[in-house]
C-alpha cells in the first residue's frame, strides 16, 4: 500500500470522531482530498481557501526575509559595529550575520504566532467539530511581521490567544469575524504592553535590554532606534533620507518596514486576483487625500511652527505613503476579505476612509505613533454599514422599477 | 426588429469532448421511465396504475394542486412499475414500450379565432403545459396567472451544450405554430434570443421580438436574458420555454399527436465519439450511451443536463423530460498529493494564484468531478460579480436564502432568478458552497410562504 492508501485508511477510521477534524487538517494539507462534487456544478474551478491564503503567503515571505536582514542590521548599526549602508543592495546590509541574527530573533515569533494560533484554532474546530479552517495560515505570518523585534514571546501568546478567541472564533469561526484577527492581537499587545509597543528602544534588537543593563549600572552608551514618525511627533529632524524609508533600511515592526518589497507584493497579490486593487488604491488614495488637507491647512498658515502637531502636518503629502505602515496595512491588512466591505462600490469607500483616518490618527495623535492598524479597525467595524447602504442602492433602483411599472 | 444584449461578466468552460454534428438512431428502448421529480414543487396524483396499459399522449398523472395540468406518457405500452421513494413519493412511472406505437390524436389545433383560454386548455389537457416553466421560482407555470412576456432562449452558451443550430434544424414549422400559440398567452411579447454570429434556426421566426446575444456564457441561459431586457418585479410572471420543447409543443397543434422524439447530445471526456442521437424523452440511457464508447463500470458521472446544471442519474438513468444533453465526464474521487499549493496547468481557474488557465484562453480541458478543496465559509469577495451578468449581489443573496429572511431575498432580487444562473459562481467559489441548491431551498422557501 501507498503512502496515499495508508492515509485514506486512517482518515476512515477517524471519520466521525471527534478527533476528525485534527487529523482532516493535516491530511488535506498533504492531500487535496477524494471529495467529488454531488448535485449542483459537477466540475469545480481549481482554486480553492488553501491556495488563496497561499498565495498571500508567497506574498508575505519577502517581506519576512528583509525583515530578518533588517533585525540583523538595525542592530549592528546601533551598536557601531558597522557601516550605514549605500541603498538597498548596500555590502553591510545582506550579510550572514544580520541573517543569522535576524532569524534568531524573528523565527521564534514566527514559531509562536503559528504554533500557538493553530492550536487554539485546532481546539476549536475538535470541541465544535467542524474543519479546521485556512484563516489563520496568513493571520499567523502577519502577526510576527506587525510587531515590534523584541517583543517577548510569552506577551505574543497571550495576545493570539486573545485574537484569535475573541477577534475570531466567538463569532464562529474564519469567515465570520467582523475584526481582522492579526490587527486584534496587535491591538491587544498595543493597549495590554504599550511600553514594549512603542517609544524609541522598542524597535531596535537589543535596545531595551541594553537600558535595563544600563539602569542597573552598567557603563554602556544607550541604544536608540527611534521610528520615522517618533521623530516627526516630536518634531525632530530625521536621520533617514526618503530612499532609505523606500528600501526600507529603517526600524520598524519586523516586516513593515520595506516598501519597495510591499509594492512587489502588492502587485503580485493584483496579478493574481487575490487582493483586492480597489481597497489598496482607494486606501492610498485616501491617505493621499488627508495627507494633502494638512498640507494645506499648513501652507495656509493656520497652525505654527511651534504646534506639536506642526512636524507631521508638514510633511509632504506623497511621503506619508513611505513613512510608517500605511503601505503595508493598505496591502496586508485592508484587503483581508472577511473584514473588508464586500461589495465592489463599498470597497473604494472603505479603502478610501481607511487612508483618510490613518493618516489623520497618525497627525493627531502622538501617543499612536502609527494609526492604520486603528484606522482598520475601525472600518472593520462599519465595514458592515458601508456595504448595507451600496445593496440598499440595488434593492431601491429594483423598487423604482416596480413603481414605475405601477405608475 | 432585433437588439444586441452584450454580457462582458462571465466565463466560458471550455471542455473537451463537445458532440460532432453527426446524427444517429438510438436503438429503440424497452422500458420509459419518467420522473415526477423533474417537473420541480408538483405533487402528482397518479392517474395510470401499475398494469394499465397507455397510448403515446395519455396521461399518467396530473398535478394534485392544478388537476387540469396532465403529464402524459412519451410512448403507448404497459405501465409495469409505479416506483415509490420515501412517504410513498413517486419516484417514477416506467412503462414497457409496445412494438407497434399508438398515440392519442388530438387532431390538428386551427388557431384562427382561439381565445388565450383555448390555447391554454388545449396545451393542458394534451400533456405540453410542463414545457412552459415560470419565474419567479424556476417552476411549471401556473396557468392561472398571466406572464407578462415569454422569453426563449436560442442559443446555448454552457458548456458542451447541443448545438441549438444544429438540433433545430428543419424545425421551423412546429417552432412556429408553437410561437403563435405561445404569442396568444401572453399581453407581451415573446422574446427570442438567438447568437450574434450563428445562423440560427429561430431566426425566421415571426411574431417574435429577436435579441442577438453574445459574449462568455451565461449569456445564452434565459435568466440572464429576462434581467437585460425585463426584469421581473413583485407581483410579475413571466414565463420561458426552452427552444427545443417547442418543436414537440408545435408538433401537437400541428397534428394532435404528443411526439417525445427529440435530438439530443451526447458529450463528455468519458464518451469515446461525442455525437448527436434521436431518442425519446423518458428512453433509458443505455440505449446509445455505450455504443459512443462510454464505458460500462467505468469510474465516471453520468449527468442529464450539462456539468453545471445538470442531474447525476448514473448510466441506467433515463432521458428526462427537459432535457437535451447527456454528459459524462470522470469521476474526481482520487486525492491529489500538493494540490492546495503546487502551480496547476490542467484545471480552469478564475484567479492567477499559481493557476495557469488565463494563458491559454482557447484550451479545452478535461475536468473531473473533484471539488478541488473542502467546503468552507464565504470567505472571498468579489469573485462572484465577475462572472455573475444580472443586475444584483450575488453573496448577499445567498446569504439570505441561507438565513431565510425572505424581505431581504424579495428586496435582493430573488423573483428573478433560477439557480441555473448561479451556476457560475459556484463553479468558481473558492469556499465550494452549493450555489444552486442553497437558491433553490430559498425558491421553496418563498413559494411556500408567498406562492
Amino acid at each position: 500500500m501507498t503512502f496515499k492508501d495508508n492515509l485514506h485508511v486512517i482518515k476512515e477510521r477517524y471519520r466521525g470522531t471527534k478527533m476528525a477534524p485534527a487529523f482532516n487538517a493535516l491530511h488535506t494539507f498533504l492531500y487535496t482530498p477524494n471529495e467529488v462534487t454531488h448535485n449542483g456544478t459537477h466540475v469545480k474551478a481549481v482554486d480553492d481557501l488553501k491556495r488563496t491564503m497561499n498565495t498571500v503567503i508567497i506574498a508575505l515571505v519577502p517581506c519576512l526575509i528583509f525583515g530578518m536582514y533588517n533585525a540583523g542590521y538595525q542592530h549592528y548599526l546601533a551598536l557601531g559595529e558597522i557601516d550605514k549602508t549605500s541603498g538597498f543592495l548596500g555590502a553591510s546590509f545582506w550579510t550572514i550575520d544580520n541573517l543569522i541574527l535576524g532569524a534568531w530573533t524573528i523565527l521564534p515569533l514566527v514559531i509562536v504566532s503559528y504554533g500557538v494560533g493553530l492550536a487554539v484554532e485546532f481546539l476549536f474546530a475538535v470541541i465544535k467539530g467542524h474543519e479546521v479552517e485556512e484563516g489563520y495560515l496568513v493571520t499567523g505570518m502577519l502577526v510576527p511581521l506587525i510587531v515590534p523585534v523584541d517583543i517577548p514571546l510569552w506577551m505574543l501568546a497571550v495576545a493570539v490567544v486573545f485574537g484569535v478567541v475573541i477577534g475570531k472564533e466567538v463569532f464562529g469561526g474564519t469567515g465570520m469575524n467582523i475584526l481582522n484577527p492579526a490587527l486584534t492581537i496587535r491591538a491587544f499587545l498595543f493597549f495590554a504592553y504599550p511600553t514594549w509597543m512603542s517609544g524609541d528602544k522598542v524597535w531596535v534588537h537589543g535596545a531595551v535590554e541594553r537600558d535595563q543593563m544600563i539602569a542597573a549600572g552598567a557603563n554602556l552608551d544607550a541604544m536608540s532606534g527611534e521610528t520615522i514618525l517618533g521623530a516627526y511627533a516630536q518634531n525632530k529632524t530625521l536621520a533617514f533620507d526618503y530612499w532609505d524609508m523606500f528600501w526600507g533600511i529603517i526600524p520598524g515592526s519586523v516586516g513593515e518596514t520595506s516598501k519597495f518589497l510591499i509594492i512587489i507584493g502588492a502587485l503580485f497579490l493584483i496579478f493574481t486576483k487575490i487582493g483586492s486593487w480597489r481597497i489598496i488604491v482607494s486606501t492610498l488614495i485616501g491617505a493621499l487625500a488627508m495627507g494633502l488637507i494638512f498640507n494645506a491647512v499648513v501652507d495656509a498658515g493656520i497652525i505654527s511652527d511651534s504646534s506639536k502637531f506642526y512636524g507631521l502636518m508638514s510633511v509632504p503629502f506623497w511621503q506619508h505613503l513611505i513613512i510608517g505602515s500605511i503601505l503595508f496595512g493598505a496591502v496586508y491588512m485592508a484587503t483581508d476579505p472577511v473584514s473588508a466591505a464586500q461589495t465592489n462600490k463599498g470597497k473604494w469607500i472603505y479603502g478610501f476612509l481607511i487612508g483618510f483616518i490613518s493618516i489623520m490618527i497618525r497627525v493627531f495623535n502622538p501617543a499612536y505613533p502609527e494609526g492604520v492598524f486603528l484606522a482598520i479597525l475601525l472600518m472593520n467595524v462599519f465595514a458592515p454599514t458601508i456595504d448595507h447602504y451600496v445593496v440598499q442602492g440595488n434593492v431601491k433602483q429594483r423598487m423604482k422599477r416596480l413603481k414605475l411599472k405601477a405608475a | 426588429m432585433s437588439k444586441d444584449i452584450r454580457i462582458k461578466k462571465g466565463l466560458d468552460i471550455k471542455l473537451v469532448g463537445a458532440a460532432q454534428h453527426e446524427l444517429t438512431n438510438a436503438a429503440i428502448a424497452q422500458f420509459y421511465s419518467i420522473r415526477p421529480e423533474d417537473f420541480h414543487s408538483i405533487v402528482p396524483k397518479l392517474v395510470a396504475r401499475e398494469g394499465t396499459h397507455v397510448k403515446a399522449g395519455e396521461t399518467l398523472f396530473h398535478n394534485k394542486a392544478i388537476e387540469s395540468m396532465k403529464f402524459v406518457a412519451p410512448v403507448s405500452g404497459q405501465i409495469v412499475e409505479v416506483q415509490r421513494g420515501p412517504r410513498r413519493r413517486i419516484d417514477a412511472i416506467k412503462i414497457l414500450a409496445d412494438t407497434t406505437q399508438e398515440a392519442v390524436n388530438h387532431g390538428a389545433f386551427n388557431l384562427a379565432g382561439k381565445t388565450a383560454d383555448d390555447v391554454k386548455n388545449h396545451l393542458l389537457a394534451s400533456g405540453c403545459w410542463p414545457f412552459i416553466k415560470q419565474r419567479p421560482y424556476d417552476v411549471v407555470a401556473n396557468p392561472e396567472r398571466a406572464p407578462k412576456a415569454i422569453f426563449i432562449s436560442g442559443y446555448a452558451s454552457a458548456p458542451l451544450a447541443a448545438d441549438l443550430d444544429y438540433t433545430l434544424v428543419g424545425k421551423e414549422q412546429e417552432m412556429q405554430a408553437a410561437i403563435t400559440a405561445l404569442g396568444l398567452l401572453t399581453t407581451g411579447k415573446v422574446h427570442v434570443a438567438i447568437g450574434k454570429d450563428a445562423k440560427s434556426p429561430l431566426s425566421g421566426l415571426n411574431g417574435v421580438e429577436f435579441h442577438t446575444v453574445s459574449g462568455p456564457h451565461p449569456s445564452g441561459n434565459v435568466g440572464t436574458l429576462i434581467n437585460k431586457i425585463d426584469p421581473v418585479n413583485k407581483g410579475e410572471t413571466v414565463w420561458t420555454v426552452a427552444a427545443q420543447d417547442l418543436v414537440i409543443m408545435g408538433e401537437l397543434l400541428l397534428t394532435g399527436v404528443f411526439n417525445a422524439e427529440r435530438i439530443v447530445a451526447l458529450a463528455g471526456s468519458a464518451v469515446a465519439s461525442p455525437r448527436y442521437f434521436k431518442t425519446k424523452i423518458g428512453a433509458t440511457l443505455d440505449t446509445f450511451l455505450h455504443d459512443s464508447g462510454v464505458e460500462k463500470g467505468a469510474n465516471h458521472r453520468v449527468i442529464a443536463g450539462n456539468v453545471l446544471s445538470g442531474k447525476q442519474v448514473g448510466e441506467d438513468g433515463v432521458l428526462d423530460f427537459y432535457g437535451n444533453v447527456i454528459t459524462a465526464i470522470p469521476e474526481g474521487n482520487d486525492y491529489e498529493f500538493f494540490g492546495w499549493n503546487k502551480p496547476v496547468f490542467d484545471k480552469i481557474s478564475s484567479s492567477r494564484a499559481l493557476t495557469f488557465s488565463w494563458l491559454q484562453p482557447n484550451k479545452k480541458y478535461d475536468l473531473n468531478t473533484n471539488t478541488n478543496g473542502e467546503h468552507r465559509a464565504f470567505v472571498v469577495t468579489g469573485i462572484y460579480e465577475d462572472v455573475f451578468p444580472l443586475d444584483m449581489y450575488p453573496m448577499q443573496l445567498l446569504k439570505a436564502c441561507m438565513y431565510n429572511d425572505l424581505d431581504e431575498m424579495e428586496a435582493l432580487g430573488m423573483y428573478e432568478v433560477a439557480p441555473e444562473d448561479f451556476a457560475l459562481t459556484e463553479f468558481i467559489c473558492v469556499s465550494k458552497q452549493p450555489h444552486q441548491s442553497i437558491i433553490r431551498t430559498g425558491l421553496d422557501l418563498m413559494l411556500k410562504e408567498i406562492g
